[in-house]
């Protein structure tokens, strides 16, 4: 018994879900940006998935940008990480809030 | 093949779309290249090697001006719609490269990769004004706004700039995320990503998706990843942190060329594509223009901080441009490209002047960037031409005439009547009317209070250089509007 493509898109958008909830409810930086990773890949899942209900390979090429996207996106977010934690001694992005109004 | 043969191929390939960026981005290499060799010493020479990348693309799109590509399988295009925002970018970018050339060497941030990273980002706002595909525009507003995520975090040192980073960087990530999902619906609906493909398919009654769930999942997402580029509420949470603490020259070109590349992007997307959904969409709009405008100029009146003023100010700005937007048609959306250049000039010279004046002696803290607002008590009397300048900014940020914010407003709210938006319209005046009060306050404070805080004025000859083109663009744009307004019609015309 095949997996569906609807079944496949379901697993996309509660992967979706999941990374919003993480971005919104989360306070450690570094889980906030793997929340972020896992939306990113929930959109591939989905690429993959029409490209194959469509039949062709556009989605699939798509998703090996998205994923060069994504590494430079990490990369220049834990670099920022890494500054906050030095000039505040936190990941926390409660902490992180010197500036009000 | 002979060398005549390629570069033929090339050219019928439709290579010319995408040499004005490729020249941008390869100069952002030797930027890089050139300051691994320049020594100490010589790296004043990086801003100008900086600025000649951006005449030469500029050049290359006067060249190309009236030429039209389509490139590398339908995923950029090069037309008025295209070259005209890539000169919007070009200007701003080399404005903002002579401003720095002076700031960036008194913050001890003069580095090869910061004019690097500047020309990067430009050369993605260029690609996402003339992607005509969903992925190549999500490449751009990734090359940009990954360029843009370093530089506000650029004075490593400081908390408020490491901040700044942090809170743009997430934000902007979370909204790509959003952004990227819809494109993979909108792929998913139409099986294909282009432009093309996205107004044949949801132009057509017989087309499945063109009115259901999956067309407005798919535009609701992307409309929030513009809507939050653009800063519109409640898409602007990082936007006064951000502005605040990033190095000024980086937040004027912030507000400035990612705005603009965020507008262009709408337009080819929604104004172009998908106007099928244009009446699903307009109501979201309507909205989210409404509470853009009145809460950047609400919240702007009770700020302290220069920049964190003008960064409500932008927000304020992103609503008027969202009236426009709402507006949609060949006069709203030429609105839009009038809005962004008269919009360049203004934000630019403010956030100059910002950047040039600096605390004076006396204090503990000689030197350092000036950035009450109190600061700017009896800046008149000091600095003569300084006051002059600011005051005709604020003069044309508020909508007075004979500046360019004043005609930009009028074609943005007499395009909302014509669409039948007068309610939106009037909305937009009461709002202008309240910008006044914080934009007239620091006229007021630079020629009628007294100093209380001695600041000194840069004497960079790079950045009074650019001071005096915001100045002269700002009243060109006010007294000679129509040739402009008529360049900003042509440029519409050409992608409908």
């Amino acid at each position: 018994m095949g997996v569906t493509v609807s079944q496949y898109l379901a697993v996309s958008a509660l992967l979706f879900a999941i990374g919003v909830a993480g971005v919104l409810l989360r306070r450690n930086m570094l889980v906030v940006l793997m929340s972020v990773e896992l939306m990113l890949n929930a959109a591939n899942l989905a690429f993959v998935t029409f490209a194959r209900m469509l039949g062709g390979v556009e989605g699939q090429v798509i998703v090996l940008f998205v994923m060069a996207v994504a590494a430079a996106e990490v990369a220049v977010g834990l670099a920022i990480v890494l500054v906050v934690f030095r000039t505040g001694e936190t990941t926390n992005v409660e902490d992180v809030s010197s500036m009000k109004w | 093949m002979n060398e005549y043969a390629l570069g033929q191929g090339l050219w019928e390939m439709g290579f010319a779309a995408a040499v004005p960026f490729t020249l941008v981005a390869l100069s952002a290499m030797a930027v890089l290249l050139a300051d691994l060799w320049l020594l100490p010493s010589q790296k004043r020479a990086l801003p100008w090697a900086a600025l000649a990348g951006v005449l030469l693309s500029a050049a290359s799109v006067a060249f190309l001006w009236n030429e039209e590509a389509t490139g590398f399988g339908g995923a950029i295009r090069l037309d008025r719609f295209s070259a005209f925002f890539a000169m919007v970018f070009l200007l701003g970018t080399g404005l903002v490269v002579l401003l720095s050339s002076a700031y960036a060497r008194r913050e001890g941030v003069e580095r090869g990769e910061y004019y690097a990273l500047l020309l990067f980002g430009t050369s993605g706002a260029m690609l996402m004004a003339s992607a005509v595909e969903l992925v190549t525009f999500f490449l751009g507003l990734e090359i940009l706004s990954v360029s843009l995520y370093v530089l506000s975090g650029f004075f490593r040192q400081r908390p408020a700039s490491a901040e700044a980073a942090a809170k743009y960087f997430i934000l902007g990530a979370f909204a790509s995320a959003f952004l990227l999902y819809g494109i993979a619906l909108f792929y998913g609906a139409s099986g294909s990503t282009t432009y093309a493909a996205l107004r044949e398919s949801f132009g057509s009654a017989a087309f499945p998706y063109s009115h259901g769930l999956l067309a407005l999942a798919a535009s609701g997402l992307l409309l929030i990843g513009l809507a939050f580029k653009l800063g519109a509420v409640p898409f602007h949470m990082w936007v006064p942190d951000t502005y605040e603490g990033a190095p000024t020259t980086i937040t004027a070109y912030m507000s400035v060329v990612s705005k603009a590349a965020a507008a262009a992007a709408f337009i080819r997307v929604f104004g172009a594509s998908l106007s099928s959904l244009q009446q699903d969409t307009s109501a979201v709009l309507w909205v989210l223009a409404v509470v853009t405008m009145t809460l950047g100029n609400v919240v702007a009146i009770a700020q302290t901080n220069i920049k964190r003023m003008l960064a409500y100010s932008s927000i304020a700005h992103a609503g008027y441009l969202l009236v426009a937007l709402t507006a949609a048609g060949e006069a709203g959306y030429s609105s839009v490209l009038f809005y962004v250049l008269a919009y360049v000039f203004m934000t630019l010279g403010a956030f100059g002047v910002v950047s040039l004046v600096r605390k004076g002696e006396g204090g503990a803290d000689a030197g350092a960037e000036a950035l009450d607002i109190s600061h700017y008590s009896g800046l008149a009397g000091r600095h003569g031409l300084l006051a002059a300048a600011m005051a005709v900014f604020m003069v044309s940020l508020s909508g007075i005439p004979p500046t360019a914010g004043f005609f930009a407003k009028f074609y943005v709210f007499s395009a909302a009547v014509r669409a039948g938006e007068v309610g939106l319209a009037i909305i937009g005046v009461l709002n202008s009317l309240v910008s006044v009060y914080f934009y007239m306050r620091i006229v007021f404070l630079m020629y009628m209070k007294e100093e209380t805080v001695p600041v000194r004025g840069s004497r960079s000859r790079a950045g009074w250089v650019a001071l005096a083109a915001c100045v002269l663009g700002t009243l060109l744009l006010g007294v000679l509007p129509s040739s402009f307004a008529r360049l900003a019609t042509e440029s519409i015309a050409s992608i409908f």
